[in-house]
């Protein structure tokens, strides 16, 4: 592998990663409350078609579109879209008591059905033709610090993403600081290891899995944004490569034994074991399809790891996927 | 009455027959009324013709309610073969793997051996094999649950992206044509050798009897097995309480293999109805999502397998109705996906109101009047 190679293995590692990294770190918020939300693909088709829809209607509507007012719309309807997905999932099973696996999977069927509709026959339904298009927003969500090209191999490894590559680092930093020093993020772990004594400390049980399970979907679908606005460059593409995307981020989610600072890199390893037979000379074709197999092989690695090892600070949250009811303990 | 009494409160409740049904039947209604106002909103045409449209692609003509037939069926194997795993509350999430290695299995039967072995040989080994290999896909996840207690949600879902890698390997190995990236309708010779045939005439793919026969024989066997055999009895209690198995004297990890070896194997036995029964090639999408599907399917019919047809053939219909709305009106046929989340939604919260009552403030005084 030459010099030049590694360095685009990085930035294409690093761009994958990014996406992964905000639908894990949403779901372990999730999941630190006790709630297994298989939703995450759904969500972070909603989070993605949400803002692009938001962008593509104002792009379409403004006589001048500016990138950052694009930027500003689409991160709002992205996040609005997602946490709405997220409030439905909590409605259904924290209040209605449905199952949250099967309520998971419904999210996940309901919001790659939705957003691929949209995405697909948005800009057909506004009277265009051809593919839907929002690439004023996108360049925005794409530009990079004027000094990455100066800066030789520092800028181009370091500097050349947009501003949502470094946004989820800091989600990850501040995510990782809450839930291990903060007395709310305390709570919450409570509520996720046990809720049944939370609840007897006068911890509101319901509150908190509200809270940790909308805006956990906000940040997972910040990642739906992240693909569609800079992967994809402000397109849509019903290959269902987010679907893709969000089952590894549950994957992640279990390689990072839960820790959010344990996703920065593990979301960038990822990305490397994802691309790598891209850079691989003589794989051939068949030998690739092996290759992709990695990033789950590993997972699974980890996950066998795990259960053998019976650390205590390395298990799944107790409660994990387990309704609470206080009439029923 | 205390003046702290909450606005309302939540009772657990036994449902009738008859109440769980009309209260079923209200949230599908509403739910169709919903996705209804949807297509309406943005399609704007009567939502009387929309409806109509939708009959007409699941049952409008003798081919299309075959075909409906034909993938209920399909969705209906799956979801029996999910039905002891999930009674057991094992969450098999890896249907979508399990089926498509059993569609390798028969693929690769006809592949490799269609046209030189006699074809009743060659159907006993696409059985056999299909069955063998979805049995090991879920055996896999249960050993590591048996031995360590291994997650299975997650092992199964990890095990579903191995089969599609693998099934992405097989489809690069066996390409027709070259550069197509697809295996094409298998065999190649155009000879249909290994395809199930129709039942009531000569010739292929205008009936799909032999589907029916298939999934209705495994429901029935299913069926029995839960209800009324020992092993069924078991599943039963390790799904209630592992620990009142253990006390019983039930072995916990054997009942968790055996289980889904069965699990594994039905839903293997899906791929190859997939594939022979219904494509007569293989893709990652063989399963299509219907693993994923299947589980909703067996969890709101509470494991009994007959509700579970019923279950079927209500979402496929759906699915082709709205396939057929997006044809009819130029749009993509995810609208039929959305649609069924809708009304998956509705019948997920429905069940609240079966299991629950909700009393309202002073309705308690009112009741003791």
């Amino acid at each position: 592998m030459t010099g030049a190679q590694l360095v685009s293995l990085i930035q294409a590692a690093i761009v994958f990663g990014t996406v992964i990294m905000f639908g894990a770190l949403g779901e372990i918020l999730t999941e630190k409350a006790g709630n297994l939300n298989l939703g995450v693909p759904g969500i972070m088709y909603i989070g993605g078609i949400s803002g692009l829809a938001g962008a593509f209607i104002y792009e379409s509507h403004a006589a001048q579109p500016t990138g950052i007012v694009g930027l500003i719309i689409a991160l709002l309807c992205c996040l609005i879209g997602s946490a709405l997905a997220g409030g439905l999932y909590s409605l259904l099973t924290i209040t209605f008591r449905a199952n949250q696996q099967v309520t998971g999977l419904t999210l996940t069927i309901f919001g790659s059905g939705i957003a691929n509709f949209f995405g697909g026959s948005l800009n057909r339904m506004a009277g265009g033709v051809g593919q839907i298009s929002t690439s004023v927003t996108s360049a925005a969500f794409r530009a990079n610090m004027p000094i990455a090209s100066s800066t030789g191999l520092f800028g181009k490894i370091v500097l050349s993403y947009g501003f949502m590559a470094y946004l989820a680092i800091i989600i990850a930093i501040v995510l990782g600081w809450f839930l291990a020093r903060s007395r709310i993020g305390l709570n919450l772990r409570a509520v996720g290891e046990n809720p049944g004594t939370a609840d007897a400390a006068g911890i509101s049980v319901t509150k908190y899995k509200y809270l940790a399970t909308c805006i956990g979907a906000a940040i997972t679908g910040m990642g739906g944004l992240y693909y569609t606005m800079d992967y994809i460059k402000g397109t849509w593409s019903t290959d269902g490569s987010i679907e893709k995307l969000g089952w590894l981020s549950v994957a992640l989610v279990i390689f990072a034994t839960w820790k959010p600072r344990n996703i920065v890199w593990g979301s960038y390893l990822f990305g490397v074991l994802f691309w790598l037979y891209f850079y691989i000379e003589g794989l051939t074709r068949s030998s690739q399809e092996l290759f992709k197999m990695l990033p789950y092989l590993v997972t699974l690695l980890v996950l066998v790891m795990v259960s053998l090892r019976r650390k205590r600070e390395s298990q799944p949250p107790a409660a994990l996927g387990e309704p609470y009811f206080r009439e029923e303990r | 009455m205390s003046p702290k009494e909450p606005f309302v409160r939540i009772t657990r409740r036994e449902s009738p027959f008859t109440r769980a049904l009309l209260i079923r039947i209200a949230a599908f209604v509403l739910a169709l009324i919903v996705s209804a106002l949807i297509i309406v909103a943005i399609i704007k045409v009567n939502p009387v013709k929309v409806y109509g449209s939708m009959l007409d692609g699941a049952f409008g003509s003798k081919k299309r309610s075959w075909i409906t037939i034909r993938d209920a069926m399909t969705l209906l194997c799956i979801a029996v073969a999910l039905a002891p795993a999930f009674k057991m509350r094992f969450w098999n999430i890896g249907a979508e793997g399990q089926i498509l290695v059993g569609g390798l299995a028969t693929s690769a039967c006809i592949i490799c051996l269609g046209g030189s072995v006699s074809l009743p040989l060659l159907f006993l080994l696409m059985i056999v094999t299909s069955l063998l290999a979805g049995a090991v896909w879920g055996l896999i996840p249960a050993l590591f649950k048996a031995r360590w207690n291994t997650n299975e949600t997650l092992f199964t879902l990890m095990m579903n992206y191995v089969a599609i890698q693998l099934t992405s390997y097989f489809v690069a190995k066996w390409e027709h044509p070259y550069g197509s990236n697809t295996v094409g309708i298998i065999p190649w010779d155009n000879s249909k050798v290994g395809w199930l045939p129709n039942m009531f005439s000569h010739g292929f793919n205008t009936d799909y009897g032999w589907n029916v026969l298939i999934v209705l024989a495994v429901t029935v066997l299913m069926f029995i097995y839960l209800k009324y055999s020992k092993q069924g009895y078991e599943i039963a209690v390790v799904g209630e309480s592992e620990n009142t198995a253990r006390y019983a004297g039930i072995s916990v990890p054997k009942v968790y293999i055996r289980t889904m070896l069965i699990s594994g194997a039905v839903a293997g036995l899906a791929g190859f109805i997939a594939v022979s029964g219904a494509s007569h090639t293989i893709s990652t999408s063989t399963a299509g999502g219907r693993g994923f599907t299947a589980i909703i399917v067996a969890w709101l019919a509470k494991f009994n397998t007959f509700t579970m047809i019923v279950m079927s053939f209500l979402l496929v219909a759906l699915e082709k109705g709205a396939a057929q709305i997006a044809s009819d009106y130029g749009f993509n046929d995810y609208a039929s996906e959305m649609v069924t989340g809708i009304i998956l939604f509705f019948i997920l919260g429905s069940e609240f109101f079966i299991n629950y009552r909700l009393v309202f403030r002073g309705s308690a005084r009112k009741e003791a009047e």
